[in-house]
């Protein structure tokens, strides 16, 4: 176990450095006065200003040397101060918000967190169980309704999924709403009389006893956590179906049945935690991908979080952000593969034997 | 558990199909027991064959885009503009500018003499019937250039992996899994905004971006084929009798190994047409005014308060896009059943 979880660790700078530079090869492409904006907040007009920054910060440096810089970025040698670096959290600056990188990262990460949180489970639960189910009924009514809506929902593109929902759940009559908060919310968030506690919105909402904000704040996120939902439904049912379709065949199913136990029993405590292991390994990577920032769901229903954030400075072509975005996206996606990675060794001992 | 213990593997079948006698057709003799099983299997539940169809009438539309409609001007790619308002119109609004000529089906079908926004305009008066219609061979060309290009780097990578095995081997699948931990339409974002001061706006940011995000699949895949493949009688003979690596990897192995994942590959165009039209909802790729699915669904964006009044804006090229990417999975479903020995027979 501690073998394989030392691994596993190792692996996490090889990872680290192997995203750095795919994203950092990325930026070489673009000119170096493009690139100045990684270190400065403003582009300087004049000419001679421009070459003093690509002096200063080594832009014309060969590829190793400046990546190096990007890690860590660059000390004044009269005030020490440090520029850039982005293991320092210092992503850049991002000209079409105005503001550092690192700042945007701060204001919309909680959001994807909070829309995260509350899609976990009404995502997972619904998929097992209509897989499961499926199974158990092979070739009858349920498991049909089950194929189609799995073919039917892998179709769906989300953006157009999401786009009906728009059009029946708000544009018809406002049951649901697309953003983050209504305005009164907001302006009750930024007075200073609602604490927040976990910058979570709905979690903040439960902890100040304000559940009308509660209730607000979920009606901006039903229809992403719908939309987020129907299709990872759509591949759980498949893979839950066919593990457990797998499972009901083995030797220690009919065992059990041949004793006589009830069908019930069979199928809950018998076959079904034996057919999760795969549907486990699926879910860890569903929910890596919420945190990564759903890009087109928060899009389509402009949530505030960092997908929608990537989506904005990639439409306005602002470089700087968009990578910084995606290093600091990697960095989580890295982290919590190591956590889910790890969480399987302790419930299949096959990980941590192979 | 006997069903366990006789896996098929493509000998025995040859085998069994030999012993019963069967007539052995011309297209078995070209591609082999094993393929020939694959081909045929495809064409064998009614899901699979509801998403030839499917895909048929999409290939049709592409081909006789010109005869369906009409080009208006000198670039059939761009979507012909009823003038330039800001209000969609709606299905069956009058054409009054840039009229294009009635093709031979319109009047004998609807007995109307003046042609129509059959789908009504998106913004900017662009005619959505158009948009779809030339937005399919836009859908082909992405999909096919992106399958092929991922599918060639993948073979390429994955084979050599596999082949020569040790340090090479873990040097490229460690690459693989780097790219792997990167999500997806993220990275396909970011590549294109990066490309596209680079290259202009057009189909390639977003194509090179998914080509270059969009291998991994591709490698893995070939990479375990050849791995067991490796260890069969007739590559051991070609190496006995000194035949040289490179030759023994492409003109043995990989031609043994490679069928199953050029079907799987073919059957990824949906998912890449999804893909493309993801990034330009996004705004992301060519300029405003292609021909291009994802491009007219973008415009739905600016009306999300009103949709219910502007709904041809989503439901048609919505719609097209759906059954587009459903043709290719329900035949990627077939395909995976009749891959996966274990469901072989069951359902």
């Amino acid at each position: 176990m501690t073998n394989y979880i030392i691994r596993r660790l190792l692996l996490v700078p090889v990872l680290l450095i192997g995203v750095t530079l795919i994203i950092f090869g990325m930026l070489q492409l673009l000119g170096p006065v493009e690139r100045s904006a990684l270190y400065v907040t403003d582009f300087p007009k004049n000419e001679k200003q421009i070459e003093g920054i690509i002096k200063k910060y080594g832009l014309d440096e060969p590829f190793f040397n400046q990546y190096w810089r990007w890690l860590t970025g660059v000390e004044d040698p009269v005030t020490g101060e440090r520029d850039g670096g982005i293991l320092y959290g210092d992503f850049g600056y991002s000209r079409t918000a105005s503001q550092e990188v690192i700042g945007i990262i701060q204001n919309r990460f909680p959001n994807t967190v909070d829309l995260a949180l509350w899609t976990v489970f009404p995502m997972l639960s619904v998929g097992i169980w209509m897989g499961v189910k499926a199974a158990v009924n092979q070739n009858k009514f349920f498991d049909q309704a089950a194929r189609i809506y799995s073919i039917i929902g892998t179709s769906f593109p989300t953006f157009v999924f999401g786009l009906l929902l728009l059009m029946l759940l708000y544009a018809n009559n406002q049951w649901f709403l697309p953003g983050k908060m209504s305005d009164w919310v907001s302006q009750l968030v930024y007075s200073g009389e609602f604490k927040q506690y976990t910058k979570l919105l709905s979690i903040d909402a439960l902890l100040n006893l304000r559940f009308d904000v509660f209730w607000d704040a979920m009606r901006h996120m039903i229809m992403p956590i719908i939309t987020l939902s129907y299709i990872s439904w759509a591949t759980f049912v498949r893979v839950t179906r066919s593990s457990m379709l797998e499972t009901l065949r083995m030797d220690y199913v009919t065992t059990a049945r041949a004793k006589g136990l009830k069908e019930n029993d069979v199928i809950n405590k018998h076959a079904r935690p034996n057919a999760m292991l795969p549907v486990v390994t699926m879910m860890g990577g569903s929910i890596v991908g919420l945190l990564g920032g759903v890009v087109i769901t928060e899009t389509v229903f402009n949530y505030p979080g960092i997908g929608k954030a990537a989506a904005e400075a990639a439409s306005q072509l602002d470089v700087v952000t968009i990578l910084g975005l995606a290093i600091f996206t990697g960095f989580i996606l890295i982290i919590s593969n190591l956590i889910v990675d790890i969480l399987y060794a302790f419930i299949d001992p096959r990980v941590r034997l192979s | 558990m006997t069903e366990m213990t006789t896996i098929p593997s493509g000998d025995n079948q040859l085998l069994e199909e030999t012993k019963s006698d069967r007539k052995i057709t011309w297209l078995e003799r070209i591609l082999g027991p094993d393929n020939y099983r694959i081909v045929t299997g495809l064409f064998k539940t009614p899901a699979s064959i509801i998403g030839f169809v499917l895909i048929l009438i999409f290939i049709l539309v592409a081909i006789f885009a010109p005869v369906i409609a009409p080009p208006v001007g000198s670039d059939p790619m761009k979507i012909p503009r009823d003038g330039f308002s800001g209000e969609p119109k709606g299905p069956g609004a009058e054409w009054k500018r840039n009229v294009p000529e009635i093709p031979f089906w319109y009047t004998p079908l609807t007995g109307n003499e003046e042609w129509v926004h059959l789908l009504g305009t998106a913004q900017g008066q662009y005619d959505i019937f158009y948009g779809i219609i030339w937005g399919t061979r836009t859908a082909f060309q992405t999909g096919i250039i992106v399958v092929v290009a991922t599918v060639l780097i993948g073979v390429i990578l994955g084979s050599i992996a596999a082949y020569y095995g040790g340090w090479v081997d873990n040097l490229i699948m460690r690459i693989t899994d780097i790219f792997m931990t990167l999500p997806y339409i993220m990275m396909a974002l970011i590549f294109s905004s990066v490309l596209t001061p680079i290259l202009g706006r057009s189909l390639w940011p977003p194509l090179i971006a998914m080509i270059t995000f969009g291998w991994m699949g591709y490698a893995r895949i070939i990479r375990s084929d050849i791995l067991s493949i490796k260890e069969r009688d007739f590559v051991l003979a070609a190496r006995a009798s000194g035949v040289k690596n490179g030759r023994i990897l492409f003109k043995h192995i990989l031609p043994n190994a490679i069928f199953p994942t050029l079907v799987l590959a073919s059957l990824g165009i949906g998912d890449v047409v999804l893909g493309f039209a993801a990034l330009s909802f996004l705004g992301i790729g060519t300029e405003i005014g292609y021909a291009d699915w994802g491009q007219v669904l973008s415009f739905a964006r600016n009306w999300i308060t009103v949709l219910n009044r502007y709904w041809f804006i989503v439901v048609y090229p919505g719609l097209t896009l759906t059954f587009f990417v459903m043709g290719w999975n329900l035949v990627g479903d077939a395909m995976r059943d009749v891959l996966d020995p274990r469901m072989r027979g069951k359902s």
